[in-house]
């Protein structure tokens, strides 16, 4: 099954939105890295590296940030990995992860998650008359 | 120029600096930002201070790379991976000397902000860091092109250009980072990480 990663600046954001996402995919495989070792606002490099390690399997492992270093200490754990299994998604944070763990948790290889995870970055959440 | 034991004393000072300017660079990123410059780049080189006497014995290119791993890992915010990866590019670009050159150091700045580039997708008058870096490296290739090798000669030029950089960024709207968000909000104020480049490349001229 495909893993996947919640990055974020918050704890308990990161936190929040795992928890989200087991209401609708209670048996994906998810991890969330939020926040400093402390518990205070930022991204860890150890944190994120820890979460990948926690959710891999060799089907490849999805991640989602919320915003900037978020997305760039995901960028650099990603580079001493070197893996075309282990990828970012640039995806709304909430609704993606809603998505790639129902998705993950039906079994979904790598490639179909990802092509849900474009297609929800435009998505409307209403429509404007 | 300097040798790799001139290289850990200068880290030394350069972690003095951030932590002096702690509260400084807290508060313009508290102005414009998330309010945590200051505070990670004190955590990162506190990290880097604990690092430093077991690197006494390398080279400068290895002291550099590890001197930005520990940023990445312990900084916290973009400053992380954004110095973390100057630092590498850095230490890459200059390798296994003990000894470096004014032309060492160029070509390590050099590669320092192509790294920045690269890590932030960004560019110069986007009122982050590149707007001191990018002047001061220009600043400092002119001095050379012009027959000066003086190494604290041409440092000072830099650092005397990464300060009008730094007091450009307050005519400029960030199209980067958390900043970015404010929009006009961010005019009249200086970027942090600009600053604290600033503070970082003074204080290397002023340890030579």
């Amino acid at each position: 099954m495909v893993g996947i990663v919640i990055v974020s600046h918050s704890k308990k954001l990161a936190e929040s939105i795992l928890e989200m996402t087991k209401v609708m995919a209670p048996n994906a495989s998810v991890c969330a890295a939020g926040g400093l070792d402390d518990g205070s606002f930022g991204t860890s490099y150890e944190k994120i590296k820890n979460a990948i390690e926690t959710v891999y399997s060799p089907d490849g492992v999805v991640i989602l940030m919320d915003l900037g270093s978020a997305v760039m200490t995901t960028e650099m754990v990603l580079e001493e990995y070197e893996s075309d299994k282990v990828v970012m998604a640039d995806a709304p944070v909430v609704e993606g992860a809603i998505i790639a763990t129902v998705y993950a948790e039906q079994e979904k290889s790598l490639a179909e998650i990802l092509v849900e995870l474009q297609n929800v970055r435009s998505t409307p959440k209403f429509t404007c008359d | 120029m300097v040798d790799n034991k001139k290289i850990i004393e200068i880290l030394h000072s350069i972690a003095t600096v951030i932590e002096e300017n702690n509260s400084f660079l807290t508060e313009l990123d508290n102005v414009i930002g998330d309010g945590d410059h200051g505070i990670n780049m004190a955590r990162g080189f506190t990290e880097v201070e604990k690092k430093m006497d077991t690197l006494a014995d390398k080279d400068i290119g290895a002291i550099l790379k590890s001197v930005g791993m520990t940023l990445v890992s312990t900084v916290g915010g973009a400053s992380g991976p954004l110095y973390g990866t100057a630092f590498m590019k850095a230490g890459t670009a200059i390798g296994a000397k003990t000894d470096m050159t004014i032309d060492d150091f160029i070509a390590g700045l050099n590669a320092a902000i192509d790294g920045v580039k690269m890590r932030g997708h960004s560019t110069t008058e986007e009122k982050t860091m590149l707007d001191a870096m990018v002047p001061a490296l220009n600043a400092m290739k002119d001095t050379i092109s012009a027959g000066q090798r003086d190494t604290s000669l041409v440092l000072s030029t830099g650092v005397a250009a990464a300060k009008s950089g730094v007091e450009h960024t307050k005519d400029l709207i960030a199209t980067k980072g958390r900043a970015s968000y404010l929009g006009e909000r961010s005019l009249g104020h200086q970027d942090p990480g600009a600053t604290s480049f600033t503070l970082i490349l003074e204080t290397i001229c002023n340890n030579l």
